[in-house]
């Protein structure tokens, strides 16, 4: 495993000049998974924050070849451009040792782009996906998406007088992942360089299609200053709320297990958009957030063997 | 010249052959009917090694055009096919294909949009991406769908005009019809289509590019107005193409295709396999002394308005078959395109417009006489009545 | 004058690899980090963090920061070890 200063050796994939927002933990992902990355990459984007702010016509923060085609689609189209270089290296015609990897945000992923990426994972093509999971449609303004948590505040799931936020449990999409029994699942958290930049060599060093979810706050959609962002990731992970793990071949491993599992409300109390929450009468909902974190924790715990 | 044994083939089959003799790198494809066997006789080919296909089984059409953008992108020889709801679901990304300029070519089989759904025959789902960027290319029979197909890919890779190209056959009627036709040997395939020369690769690690990028106010214009001009160059390629296959093969193509319509008072124009019955109804009228001809337009995409009134212009009166309606209440597509590009004609012909064969329905060769005796009545000073109509719904 | 339809690559294209470098985000900055050689014990921390790209190491040392590009967002900061504490997050007036 490389250390900081054999990563830092590297060339850096994605350059300075886009415009995501200042905090924004997306970019801080593709740094890292470009940085983790031993051969060639070909990249594609669904339409998200992302997409939208490193490839601002005329510019591009890219350095490595890079398709966006649509929202919903990221998985299928860069499985189109796996199928081109299996086609054209079979027949002669390239000889390069390239990899493919797929990004989407939780809109592009879990929901609207769902389809696709079972489509395309079942298939078994050479790509890993790589879900950066910012719990709501961000681009277009912070928009209820499947990923976002039981009682967030999101524009199309707001905290008004009768409802108090999002209604529903997040989808646990990792589990889905696993549940196509593809070679390598894995979840970390852009705070967790280290588990991230492991997971990402080992999902590329895999034959066959992975996946990777990967916890990625939001500043705007959360409610947080811009320099907590990774503080906010690392949270989430101590108080188990995104554990730490992987799958390979179906074999479940926690990849990181807190010293100690922190009561979920100090996370919540640091974003505006889980402010209602403390709200008097929402005591059940609250201890309900909690309940569901320790309930899925213990089901995991189980499944990777832990005591 | 080689002169070929006729064998019996479908539409679907020979579309899949011309795809098995074009040899292309990716396939991404998804059954539906009436298209469905295309897709089928193709995996066969790939199941017995008989192409260097990379076949992608997609989960949609949605992603079959996904698929095709990526790997066309990639720089690989692409194509696919779908019919319906198949050619809609992928109505987004057939507008990224052309806007990417993918060289893409689509068999497509053209049948009616839901709802009700339906199996069979109409132009509903060619027609409504009609303004997607694709050249639209119709065939009258087997032996054009696969003389089409081959032509396609030349056009399609032109330089001057790298845009996606769909083939279209009429459901059932030319999708599985038996018909004698003419093949060609493998080698005068390849020989005519060249090797694939990629604009640019995403492959190419060296040199990355970023495909597909957010336009703003500044540049999308711009984008859009080289998407025009290539359709506007594909005219000539498309004429160039179609008279070269011509000297080779012997069936040459242009934009559309005349019967009996030079010394002609009256005609139809219409796409697709109705040309067939309609010449049978030329036939019965001329014999009987109607000045009558027919006019079968080939390319809808890019629409030849300057030639179509050149070749219309000495017509008293016209009738515009639509197997689709727009349900605009101003006619259907074809029509409204036909009657536009008579305009700025000095003395234009008298012109109706008749919906007809909507979801499979028959047309005979005596409901086009009938129309052929309106227009009769009307070049003979008459009254249009109505100047668009539904032709053979019941009342 | 920007390019015209003509002189545009095709399909929107852009062929010149990495050229937001040449945006500079720079002023979007409120708050600007400094970065202390002296206290720095490069553990690198911050350039790994750094959604910009703009903390540049050389020979795995922090040498210095980018501010053309650097939005201020001060992840760097935030994530410098609490012993260490080399990046201070100052407000761009004071260096009016």
């Amino acid at each position: 495993m490389a250390n900081l200063k054999q990563l830092a050796a590297k060339e850096d994939l994605l350059t300075g000049g886009h415009r995501a927002c200042a905090g924004c933990a997306a970019p801080i992902i593709v740094r890292q998974v470009l940085l983790a990355a031993e051969h060639p990459v070909v990249v594609g984007s669904a339409t998200g924050c992302l997409e939208v702010t490193t490839t601002l016509f005329p510019y591009t923060a890219w350095k490595v070849p890079f398709i966006h085609n649509a929202f919903e689609n990221s998985a299928a189209t860069v499985s189109g451009v796996e199928a081109a270089y299996q086609s054209l290296k079979r027949q002669g015609k390239y000889d390069k040792e390239v990899r493919f990897i797929a990004f989407g945000g939780d809109g592009g992923t879990y929901d609207i782009g769902l389809q696709s990426l079972s489509g395309a994972m079942e298939r078994g093509h050479q790509m890993l996906y790589i879900c950066y999971d910012n719990h709501a449609y961000m681009n277009t303004g912070i928009q209820r998406s499947s990923a976002t948590p039981l009682g967030a505040h999101t524009t199309t799931s707001p905290a008004g007088k009768v409802i108090p936020g999002k209604k529903q449990y997040r989808k646990d999409l990792t589990a889905i992942m696993v549940a196509h029994n593809i070679p390598y699942v894995a979840q970390t958290s852009v705070s967790h360089w280290r588990d991230l930049v492991t997971k990402v060599k080992k999902a590329l060093d895999t034959p066959g299609p992975t996946f990777i979810n990967v916890l990625s706050p939001c500043r705007l959609g959360w409610g947080f200053k811009p320099e907590d962002t990774i503080e906010l990731a690392r949270e989430a992970v101590e108080n188990c709320f995104w554990p730490l793990y992987e799958v390979e071949n179906g074999v479940y491993k926690l990849t990181y297990k807190p010293k100690e599992k922190k009561p979920v409300v100090d996370w919540l109390k640091k974003q505006t958009r889980f402010r209602h929450l403390f709200k008097p009468g929402n005591e059940e909902l609250l201890a309900k957030v909690q309940e569901y974190i320790d309930t899925e924790w213990e089901k995991l715990l189980q499944k990777c063997g832990v005591e | 010249m080689a002169t070929k044994e006729l064998v019996a083939r479908t539409g679907n089959e020979a579309m899949a052959e011309a795809m098995r003799q074009i040899n292309p790198d990716v396939v991404a494809a998804y059954p539906i009917t009436p298209a469905t066997e295309i897709v089928q006789l193709f995996s066969a080919y790939v199941a017995d090694g008989l192409v260097d296909t990379e076949f992608v089984t997609v989960e949609s059409e949605h992603s079959a055009m996904s698929a095709c953008v990526g790997a066309s992108t990639a720089g690989a020889r692409v194509m696919t096919g779908t019919s319906s709801q198949g050619l809609i679901l992928m109505a987004e990304i057939l507008y990224i294909a052309a806007g990417l300029r993918c060289p893409i070519v689509l068999a497509e089989v053209n049948r009616a949009l839901s709802s009700p759904i339906n199996i069979h025959c109409d132009h509903s789902d060619t027609m409504s991406v009609r303004d997607s960027g694709w050249i639209q290319i119709f065939s009258e029979n087997s032996q054009e769908a696969y003389d089409n197909m081959i032509q396609a890919v030349r056009i399609a890779e032109h330089m001057d005009v790298r845009l996606p190209v769909m083939v279209t056959t009429d459901g059932f009627i030319i999708s599985h019809g038996l018909e004698a036709i003419s093949l060609l040997e493998d080698k005068e395939v390849q020989d005519f289509i060249g090797p694939y020369k990629a604009a640019y690769s995403l492959l190419d690690v060296e040199k990355p590019i970023t495909v597909g990028g957010l336009d703003f106010t500044d540049f999308y214009f711009e984008h859009r107005r080289q998407t025009a001009e290539a359709m506007q160059n594909a005219k000539k390629v498309i004429l160039d193409v179609g008279r070269e296959f011509g000297e080779k093969f012997g069936r040459s193509y242009g934009f559309f295709e005349g019967y009996k319509l030079e010394d002609a008072e009256i005609a139809l124009v219409l796409l697709g396999s109705t040309a067939g019955t309609a010449r049978v109804a030329v036939d019965q009228l001329r014999a009987a002394g109607v000045k009558c001809g027919l006019l079968k337009l080939r390319v809808f995409r890019p629409f030849p308005a300057a030639e179509l009134a050149e070749a219309l212009k000495h017509l008293k009166a016209i009738a515009v078959m639509d197997r689709s309606d727009s349900l605009s209440t101003a006619g259907g597509p074809l029509f409204t395109d036909v009657r536009s590009a008579l305009y700025d004609l000095p003395e234009r012909p008298a012109i109706v417009n008749y919906i007809y064969g909507l979801g499979g329905r028959d047309i005979t060769v005596e409901d086009l006489e009938g129309i052929y005796r309106e227009l009769q009545r009307i070049s003979g000073g008459g009254q249009v009545q109505e100047t668009i109509q539904y032709l053979g719904v019941r009342e | 004058m920007t390019k015209g339809w003509k002189e545009l690559p095709e399909g929107g294209l852009i062929t010149e690899a990495g050229n937001a470098h040449k945006y500079e985000t720079g002023d979007w900055r409120n708050l600007r980090p400094v970065h202390n050689p002296e206290k720095c014990i490069n553990c690198l921390f911050c350039w790994i963090y750094c959604p910009d790209s703009a903390i540049i190491v050389k020979d795995g040392k922090v040498v210095g920061i980018d501010y053309a590009h650097c939005k201020g967002c001060g992840i760097c900061a935030r994530e410098c070890p609490d012993r260490v504490k080399a990046i201070e997050m100052v407000d761009e007036s004071e260096f009016e």
